[in-house]
Protein backbone atom coordinates (compact mmCIF):
# COMPACT_ATOMS: atom_id res chain seq x y z
CA UNK A 1 0.00 0.00 0.00
CA UNK A 2 1.09 3.50 -1.05
CA UNK A 3 0.91 7.09 -0.16
CA UNK A 4 2.22 9.72 -2.43
CA UNK A 5 3.47 12.71 -0.67
CA UNK A 6 4.89 16.04 -2.50
CA UNK A 7 6.56 17.57 0.74
CA UNK A 8 6.83 21.39 1.38
CA UNK A 9 9.82 21.53 -0.97
CA UNK A 10 7.99 20.37 -3.75
CA UNK A 11 10.13 16.96 -3.37
CA UNK A 12 7.67 13.93 -3.87
CA UNK A 13 8.24 11.01 -1.83
CA UNK A 14 6.51 7.24 -2.22
CA UNK A 15 5.76 5.97 0.99
CA UNK A 16 4.68 2.44 2.09
CA UNK A 17 1.69 2.50 4.20
CA UNK A 18 -0.28 0.20 6.38
CA UNK A 19 -4.04 0.24 6.59
CA UNK A 20 -6.06 1.27 9.49
CA UNK A 21 -2.74 3.74 10.28
CA UNK A 22 -3.55 7.57 10.04
CA UNK A 23 -2.39 9.67 7.31
CA UNK A 24 -0.42 12.03 9.50
CA UNK A 25 1.19 8.93 11.28
CA UNK A 26 2.69 7.63 8.29
CA UNK A 27 4.10 10.88 6.87
CA UNK A 28 5.49 11.39 10.75
CA UNK A 29 6.69 7.21 10.92
CA UNK A 30 8.84 8.72 7.44
CA UNK A 31 10.09 11.44 8.91
CA UNK A 32 8.87 14.03 7.14
CA UNK A 33 8.73 17.34 8.50
CA UNK A 34 5.13 17.30 9.80
CA UNK A 35 4.50 19.59 12.45
CA UNK A 36 1.18 17.26 14.07
CA UNK A 37 1.96 19.02 17.51
CA UNK A 38 -1.68 17.39 19.51
CA UNK A 39 -0.88 13.76 18.37
CA UNK A 40 -3.75 13.41 16.10
CA UNK A 41 -6.54 14.35 18.75
CA UNK A 42 -7.99 16.79 15.92
CA UNK A 43 -7.05 20.01 18.13
CA UNK A 44 -4.29 21.72 16.27
CA UNK A 45 -5.02 21.80 12.34
CA UNK A 46 -0.92 21.54 12.24
CA UNK A 47 -1.08 18.62 9.98
CA UNK A 48 -2.92 20.31 6.94
CA UNK A 49 -3.01 18.35 3.51
CA UNK A 50 -4.38 19.02 0.35
CA UNK A 51 -5.47 16.57 -1.37
CA UNK A 52 -4.21 15.35 -4.84
CA UNK A 53 -6.90 15.66 -8.02
CA UNK A 54 -9.78 12.93 -7.98
CA UNK A 55 -9.01 11.72 -4.91
CA UNK A 56 -10.35 14.49 -2.53
CA UNK A 57 -14.37 12.78 -2.59
CA UNK A 58 -12.93 8.94 -1.79
CA UNK A 59 -12.11 10.24 1.64
CA UNK A 60 -14.19 9.60 4.62
CA UNK A 61 -16.24 12.90 5.59
CA UNK A 62 -14.99 15.44 7.22
CA UNK A 63 -16.60 15.70 10.86
CA UNK A 64 -17.87 19.28 12.24
CA UNK A 65 -14.76 18.51 14.79
CA UNK A 66 -12.12 18.94 12.07
CA UNK A 67 -14.16 21.05 9.89
CA UNK A 68 -14.12 23.96 12.78
CA UNK A 69 -10.09 23.56 12.18
CA UNK A 70 -9.86 23.74 8.60
CA UNK A 71 -12.10 27.04 8.52
CA UNK A 72 -8.99 28.61 11.11
CA UNK A 73 -6.84 27.55 8.22
CA UNK A 74 -5.34 30.72 6.65
CA UNK A 75 -4.06 28.75 3.97
CA UNK A 76 -7.20 26.53 3.08
CA UNK A 77 -8.41 25.18 -0.11
CA UNK A 78 -11.52 23.18 -1.36
CA UNK A 79 -9.27 20.63 -0.97
CA UNK A 80 -7.71 20.81 2.62
CA UNK A 81 -8.21 18.20 5.18
CA UNK A 82 -6.36 16.79 8.22
CA UNK A 83 -4.24 14.41 7.74
CA UNK A 84 -4.59 13.00 11.25
CA UNK A 85 -8.52 12.48 10.54
CA UNK A 86 -7.70 10.02 7.36
CA UNK A 87 -6.95 6.33 8.22
CA UNK A 88 -5.27 4.32 5.48
CA UNK A 89 -7.39 1.60 3.56
CA UNK A 90 -7.33 -0.94 0.58
CA UNK A 91 -9.56 1.66 -1.60
CA UNK A 92 -7.35 4.82 -0.45
CA UNK A 93 -4.41 2.52 -1.92
CA UNK A 94 -1.90 5.46 -3.72
CA UNK A 95 -3.31 8.03 -2.13
CA UNK A 96 -1.60 11.72 -3.53
CA UNK A 97 -1.62 14.61 -0.41
CA UNK A 98 0.86 17.83 -0.15
CA UNK A 99 1.69 19.06 2.88
CA UNK A 100 0.46 22.09 3.52
CA UNK A 101 2.68 25.24 4.37
CA UNK A 102 1.78 26.06 7.76
CA UNK A 103 2.18 22.11 8.52
CA UNK A 104 5.86 22.00 8.50
CA UNK A 105 8.07 21.31 11.76
CA UNK B 1 9.00 44.01 30.09
CA UNK B 2 8.47 42.76 33.38
CA UNK B 3 9.42 44.92 36.13
CA UNK B 4 12.20 42.99 37.17
CA UNK B 5 13.95 45.77 39.53
CA UNK B 6 11.22 46.82 41.72
CA UNK B 7 9.72 43.01 42.51
CA UNK B 8 11.15 41.37 45.56
CA UNK B 9 12.47 37.65 44.53
CA UNK B 10 10.86 35.19 46.12
CA UNK B 11 13.55 32.00 46.54
CA UNK B 12 13.07 28.04 46.40
CA UNK B 13 14.22 24.66 45.79
CA UNK B 14 13.28 24.82 42.30
CA UNK B 15 11.83 26.32 39.16
CA UNK B 16 9.48 24.36 37.12
CA UNK B 17 8.34 25.90 33.53
CA UNK B 18 5.34 24.00 32.39
CA UNK B 19 2.43 22.48 34.26
CA UNK B 20 1.85 19.87 32.12
CA UNK B 21 1.98 15.69 33.57
CA UNK B 22 6.15 16.30 33.50
CA UNK B 23 6.20 19.41 35.14
CA UNK B 24 3.26 17.57 38.21
CA UNK B 25 5.05 14.91 38.32
CA UNK B 26 8.69 16.69 38.66
CA UNK B 27 7.22 18.30 41.59
CA UNK B 28 6.45 14.68 43.03
CA UNK B 29 10.02 13.78 42.83
CA UNK B 30 11.69 16.91 43.84
CA UNK B 31 9.20 16.97 47.12
CA UNK B 32 9.80 12.80 47.85
CA UNK B 33 13.63 14.68 48.27
CA UNK B 34 12.40 17.61 50.61
CA UNK B 35 12.86 19.86 47.38
CA UNK B 36 10.34 22.51 46.84
CA UNK B 37 8.96 24.09 43.55
CA UNK B 38 7.26 26.94 41.72
CA UNK B 39 5.70 25.89 38.97
CA UNK B 40 5.06 28.27 36.30
CA UNK B 41 2.28 28.47 33.29
CA UNK B 42 1.12 30.68 30.93
CA UNK B 43 -2.57 28.24 31.30
CA UNK B 44 -4.68 29.51 33.60
CA UNK B 45 -4.95 25.71 34.61
CA UNK B 46 -2.60 22.50 34.99
CA UNK B 47 -2.41 19.88 32.73
CA UNK B 48 -0.62 21.36 29.62
CA UNK B 49 -1.45 19.44 26.66
CA UNK B 50 -3.60 16.89 28.27
CA UNK B 51 -6.06 19.52 29.35
CA UNK B 52 -5.64 21.51 26.58
CA UNK B 53 -5.86 19.71 23.50
CA UNK B 54 -7.29 16.32 24.43
CA UNK B 55 -8.97 16.72 27.79
CA UNK B 56 -11.15 13.81 26.92
CA UNK B 57 -9.22 12.22 24.85
CA UNK B 58 -8.41 8.66 25.94
CA UNK B 59 -4.58 7.57 27.11
CA UNK B 60 -3.41 4.29 27.57
CA UNK B 61 -0.13 3.90 27.99
CA UNK B 62 0.05 5.09 31.69
CA UNK B 63 0.93 2.60 33.38
CA UNK B 64 -1.58 0.89 35.68
CA UNK B 65 -4.38 2.89 34.14
CA UNK B 66 -5.65 0.52 31.42
CA UNK B 67 -7.37 3.59 30.26
CA UNK B 68 -7.12 7.20 31.48
CA UNK B 69 -8.54 11.40 30.01
CA UNK B 70 -5.87 13.91 29.83
CA UNK B 71 -8.47 15.73 32.56
CA UNK B 72 -8.48 12.86 34.94
CA UNK B 73 -4.62 12.19 34.25
CA UNK B 74 -4.30 15.91 35.53
CA UNK B 75 -6.49 15.67 38.34
CA UNK B 76 -4.66 12.64 39.87
CA UNK B 77 -1.61 14.05 39.50
CA UNK B 78 -2.63 17.35 41.27
CA UNK B 79 -3.86 15.44 44.00
CA UNK B 80 -0.73 12.99 44.10
CA UNK B 81 1.42 16.11 44.65
CA UNK B 82 -0.69 18.54 46.88
CA UNK B 83 0.84 16.81 50.03
CA UNK B 84 4.08 19.38 49.05
CA UNK B 85 2.03 22.26 48.38
CA UNK B 86 3.68 23.82 44.97
CA UNK B 87 3.30 27.83 44.55
CA UNK B 88 1.50 27.70 41.16
CA UNK B 89 2.18 30.64 38.71
CA UNK B 90 -1.12 30.07 36.64
CA UNK B 91 -1.33 32.33 33.64
CA UNK B 92 2.13 33.87 33.69
CA UNK B 93 4.95 33.23 31.03
CA UNK B 94 8.53 32.49 32.38
CA UNK B 95 9.41 35.87 30.10
CA UNK B 96 13.64 35.80 31.30
CA UNK B 97 16.17 33.60 32.80
CA UNK B 98 19.33 35.21 34.12
CA UNK B 99 21.90 34.71 36.93
CA UNK B 100 22.09 36.37 40.01
CA UNK B 101 24.92 38.01 41.81
CA UNK B 102 24.37 35.23 44.33
CA UNK B 103 24.89 32.79 41.76
CA UNK B 104 20.77 32.01 41.42
CA UNK B 105 19.20 31.66 38.48
CA UNK B 106 16.59 34.31 38.41
CA UNK B 107 13.53 34.00 36.82
CA UNK B 108 11.02 36.67 35.52
CA UNK B 109 7.19 36.01 34.89
CA UNK B 110 5.33 38.66 31.93
CA UNK B 111 3.21 39.31 34.94
CA UNK B 112 5.89 40.53 37.13
CA UNK B 113 7.18 37.52 39.91
CA UNK B 114 10.62 37.46 40.59
CA UNK B 115 11.79 33.69 41.47
CA UNK B 116 15.01 32.43 42.21
CA UNK B 117 16.53 29.00 42.63
CA UNK B 118 19.15 27.11 42.17
CA UNK B 119 17.76 24.69 40.18
CA UNK B 120 15.48 25.36 36.97
CA UNK B 121 13.68 22.40 34.68
CA UNK B 122 12.20 23.52 32.02
CA UNK B 123 9.03 21.39 31.04
CA UNK B 124 7.68 23.37 28.54
CA UNK B 125 6.27 20.60 26.13
CA UNK B 126 5.59 22.03 22.73
CA UNK B 127 6.13 25.46 24.17
CA UNK B 128 3.78 28.27 25.41
CA UNK B 129 0.06 27.93 24.19
CA UNK B 130 -0.46 30.97 22.06
CA UNK B 131 -3.19 32.25 20.88
CA UNK B 132 -4.43 31.65 17.04
CA UNK B 133 -4.57 34.63 15.15
CA UNK B 134 -7.61 34.88 12.92
CA UNK B 135 -6.54 34.58 8.96
CA UNK B 136 -7.17 38.07 8.31
CA UNK B 137 -4.40 40.36 6.64
CA UNK B 138 -2.98 43.30 8.94
CA UNK B 139 -4.24 41.70 12.08
CA UNK B 140 -1.45 42.05 14.06
CA UNK B 141 -1.60 46.25 13.24
CA UNK B 142 -4.79 46.03 15.11
CA UNK B 143 -3.80 43.90 18.45
CA UNK B 144 -3.59 45.48 21.79
CA UNK B 145 -5.74 47.65 20.56
CA UNK B 146 -8.97 46.43 18.00
CA UNK B 147 -8.18 43.12 17.91
CA UNK B 148 -7.70 40.98 21.63
CA UNK B 149 -7.20 37.33 21.72
CA UNK B 150 -8.63 37.48 25.47
CA UNK B 151 -10.42 39.48 27.99
CA UNK B 152 -7.89 41.48 30.42
CA UNK B 153 -9.86 44.23 31.89
CA UNK B 154 -13.61 44.21 31.08
CA UNK B 155 -13.57 48.45 31.36
CA UNK B 156 -11.58 47.63 27.95
CA UNK B 157 -15.32 46.71 26.09
CA UNK B 158 -17.35 48.91 27.89
CA UNK B 159 -19.78 51.04 25.83
CA UNK B 160 -18.04 49.59 22.86
CA UNK B 161 -19.33 47.40 19.67
CA UNK B 162 -17.78 44.20 20.11
CA UNK B 163 -17.77 41.01 17.41
CA UNK B 164 -16.80 37.99 18.81
CA UNK B 165 -15.39 35.66 16.75
CA UNK B 166 -15.36 31.52 17.73
CA UNK B 167 -17.67 28.43 18.64
CA UNK B 168 -16.26 26.98 21.79
CA UNK B 169 -16.28 27.89 25.23
CA UNK B 170 -14.36 31.01 25.66
CA UNK B 171 -16.39 32.88 22.46
CA UNK B 172 -19.67 31.71 23.94
CA UNK B 173 -18.66 32.88 27.60
CA UNK B 174 -17.70 36.23 26.69
CA UNK B 175 -20.62 36.77 24.72
CA UNK B 176 -22.91 36.56 27.60
CA UNK B 177 -20.45 38.41 30.25
CA UNK B 178 -19.51 41.32 27.53
CA UNK B 179 -23.52 41.16 27.16
CA UNK B 180 -24.55 43.86 29.73
CA UNK B 181 -21.63 45.98 29.72
CA UNK B 182 -20.96 46.78 25.85
CA UNK B 183 -22.95 48.81 23.57
CA UNK B 184 -23.58 46.11 21.35
CA UNK B 185 -21.94 42.28 20.75
CA UNK B 186 -22.12 40.55 17.88
CA UNK B 187 -20.80 36.71 17.84
CA UNK B 188 -19.64 35.17 14.60
CA UNK B 189 -19.38 31.61 13.46
CA UNK B 190 -18.82 29.54 10.70
CA UNK B 191 -21.75 27.33 11.69
CA UNK B 192 -24.87 27.17 13.44
CA UNK B 193 -23.49 24.76 15.68
CA UNK B 194 -21.05 25.59 18.81
CA UNK B 195 -18.95 23.31 21.00
CA UNK B 196 -19.68 25.20 23.66
CA UNK B 197 -21.87 24.04 27.22
CA UNK B 198 -24.76 23.64 26.22
CA UNK B 199 -26.77 26.07 28.79
CA UNK B 200 -24.44 28.62 27.14
CA UNK B 201 -25.55 28.08 24.17
CA UNK B 202 -29.20 28.32 25.07
CA UNK B 203 -28.50 31.46 26.96
CA UNK B 204 -27.05 32.88 23.96
CA UNK B 205 -29.94 32.14 21.64
CA UNK B 206 -32.31 33.14 24.27
CA UNK B 207 -30.68 36.55 23.92
CA UNK B 208 -30.91 36.56 20.15
CA UNK B 209 -34.74 36.19 20.36
CA UNK B 210 -34.59 39.10 22.76
CA UNK B 211 -32.85 41.16 20.16
CA UNK B 212 -29.99 41.74 23.16
CA UNK B 213 -27.27 40.37 20.77
CA UNK B 214 -27.01 39.62 17.19
CA UNK B 215 -25.44 35.93 15.17
CA UNK B 216 -24.21 36.14 12.25
CA UNK B 217 -22.82 32.84 10.25
CA UNK B 218 -20.12 33.41 8.57
CA UNK B 219 -15.91 33.60 8.32
CA UNK B 220 -14.16 36.73 9.16
CA UNK B 221 -13.34 38.84 6.02
CA UNK B 222 -11.25 41.65 6.53
CA UNK B 223 -10.55 45.07 9.06
CA UNK B 224 -11.63 48.02 8.49
CA UNK B 225 -10.32 50.81 10.42
CA UNK B 226 -7.01 53.17 10.93
CA UNK B 227 -5.16 50.51 12.91
CA UNK B 228 -4.42 50.19 15.55
CA UNK B 229 -8.07 51.62 15.76
CA UNK B 230 -10.64 49.54 14.55
CA UNK B 231 -14.08 51.09 13.08
CA UNK B 232 -15.42 47.45 11.30
CA UNK B 233 -15.17 44.29 10.54
CA UNK B 234 -15.97 42.51 7.01
CA UNK B 235 -17.71 39.28 7.41
CA UNK B 236 -18.16 36.60 4.33
CA UNK B 237 -21.65 35.04 4.87
CA UNK B 238 -23.85 32.76 2.58
CA UNK B 239 -25.81 36.16 1.35
CA UNK B 240 -22.35 37.98 0.72
CA UNK B 241 -20.22 40.53 2.55
CA UNK B 242 -21.46 42.31 5.71
CA UNK B 243 -20.02 45.09 6.82
CA UNK B 244 -20.36 44.99 10.86
CA UNK B 245 -19.09 48.17 12.90
CA UNK B 246 -17.02 47.72 15.44
CA UNK B 247 -14.53 48.98 17.62
CA UNK B 248 -13.22 45.24 19.14
CA UNK B 249 -13.10 42.37 17.55
CA UNK B 250 -12.54 38.97 20.40
CA UNK B 251 -10.92 36.26 18.32
CA UNK B 252 -10.96 32.75 20.20
CA UNK B 253 -9.39 30.61 17.70
CA UNK B 254 -7.40 27.76 20.22
CA UNK B 255 -4.73 27.87 21.03
CA UNK B 256 -1.22 26.84 19.40
CA UNK B 257 2.31 26.39 20.37
CA UNK B 258 5.05 28.63 20.19
CA UNK B 259 8.77 28.14 21.88
CA UNK B 260 8.35 31.87 23.03
CA UNK B 261 10.52 33.70 25.42
CA UNK B 262 12.80 30.42 26.31
CA UNK B 263 14.51 30.27 23.20
CA UNK B 264 16.25 32.90 24.30
CA UNK B 265 17.26 31.99 27.48
CA UNK B 266 20.69 31.01 26.40
CA UNK B 267 20.16 27.38 25.96
CA UNK B 268 21.27 25.14 23.22
CA UNK B 269 18.40 23.91 21.16
CA UNK B 270 18.69 21.63 18.62
CA UNK B 271 15.23 22.07 15.84
CA UNK B 272 13.47 23.13 18.72
CA UNK B 273 14.18 20.87 21.05
CA UNK B 274 16.93 21.49 24.08
CA UNK B 275 19.74 18.22 24.46
CA UNK B 276 20.54 16.72 27.58
CA UNK B 277 21.80 13.87 28.84
CA UNK B 278 20.54 10.71 30.24
CA UNK B 279 21.70 10.31 33.45
CA UNK B 280 20.83 13.82 34.94
CA UNK B 281 18.49 15.30 32.08
CA UNK B 282 20.54 18.53 32.58
CA UNK B 283 20.97 21.01 29.52
CA UNK B 284 24.49 22.53 28.43
CA UNK B 285 24.00 24.87 31.70
CA UNK B 286 24.66 23.35 35.10
CA UNK B 287 21.29 23.75 37.27
CA UNK B 288 18.67 23.73 34.47
CA UNK B 289 17.43 20.40 33.37
CA UNK B 290 14.97 19.53 30.59
CA UNK B 291 12.65 17.06 31.26
CA UNK B 292 9.58 16.13 28.86
CA UNK B 293 8.85 16.47 25.44
CA UNK B 294 11.20 19.83 25.18
CA UNK B 295 13.93 17.16 25.21
CA UNK B 296 15.96 15.30 23.32
CA UNK B 297 18.58 12.30 23.76
CA UNK B 298 19.36 9.26 21.61
CA UNK B 299 16.52 6.91 21.82
CA UNK B 300 14.00 9.57 23.47
CA UNK B 301 10.73 8.64 23.00
CA UNK B 302 7.76 11.85 23.30
CA UNK B 303 5.61 9.40 25.98
CA UNK B 304 4.53 10.62 29.36
CA UNK B 305 5.82 8.33 30.89
CA UNK B 306 9.74 9.05 29.50
CA UNK B 307 9.26 12.37 30.87
CA UNK B 308 8.07 11.14 34.34
CA UNK B 309 11.47 8.61 34.43
CA UNK B 310 13.04 11.94 33.55
CA UNK B 311 11.68 13.55 36.65
CA UNK B 312 12.94 10.87 38.95
CA UNK B 313 16.87 11.28 37.77
CA UNK B 314 16.45 14.85 37.31
CA UNK B 315 15.86 14.83 41.24
CA UNK B 316 18.31 13.16 42.15
CA UNK B 317 20.76 15.52 40.49
CA UNK B 318 18.77 18.78 42.05
CA UNK B 319 19.63 17.61 45.27
CA UNK B 320 23.01 17.51 45.18
CA UNK B 321 22.63 20.98 43.64
CA UNK B 322 20.38 22.14 46.17
CA UNK B 323 21.83 20.40 49.68
CA UNK B 324 25.58 21.03 48.83
CA UNK B 325 27.60 18.34 51.23
CA UNK B 326 24.32 16.19 52.27
CA UNK B 327 24.15 12.57 51.79
CA UNK B 328 21.12 11.49 49.51
CA UNK B 329 19.80 8.58 50.90
CA UNK B 330 17.27 6.30 48.45
CA UNK B 331 13.88 5.45 49.94
CA UNK B 332 11.26 3.61 49.36
CA UNK B 333 7.57 5.00 49.64
CA UNK B 334 6.25 1.74 50.88
CA UNK B 335 8.83 1.80 54.09
CA UNK B 336 10.06 5.07 55.05
CA UNK B 337 8.96 6.90 57.51
CA UNK B 338 10.64 10.21 56.36
CA UNK B 339 8.43 9.56 52.84
CA UNK B 340 5.79 8.87 54.74
CA UNK B 341 6.04 11.75 56.58
CA UNK B 342 6.80 14.28 53.51
CA UNK B 343 3.49 12.86 51.79
CA UNK B 344 1.72 13.58 55.44
CA UNK B 345 0.49 10.24 55.74
CA UNK B 346 2.25 9.83 58.64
Amino acid sequence: MKLHVTDHDGAQHELAALPGWRVMEIVRDWDLPIKAECGGACACATCHVYVGTGWFDRLPETTEEEHDQLELLADRRTNSRLACQVLMSDELDGLKITLAPGSRR
Amino acid sequence: MPPIATATPTRTDAIIIGAGPCGLFAVFELGLLGLAAHVIDILDRPGGQCTELYPEKPIYDIPAWPVISGQELTDRLMQQIAPFSPTFHFGEMAASLEKSAEGFWRIATDAGSVIEAPVVVIAAGGGSFMPKKPPLANVEAYEGEGVCYAVRKIEAFRGRRIVIAGGGDSALDWTLNLQPVAERVTLVHHRDGFRAAPHSVARMKELVADGAIDFVIGKLNALVGDAPRLNGVSVMTAAGEKMLPAERLLAFFGLTMKLGPIAEFGLNFSENLIPVDTRKFETSAPGIFAIGDINDYPGKLKLILSGFHEAALMSQAAFAICRPGERLRFQYTTSSTQLHQRLKVA
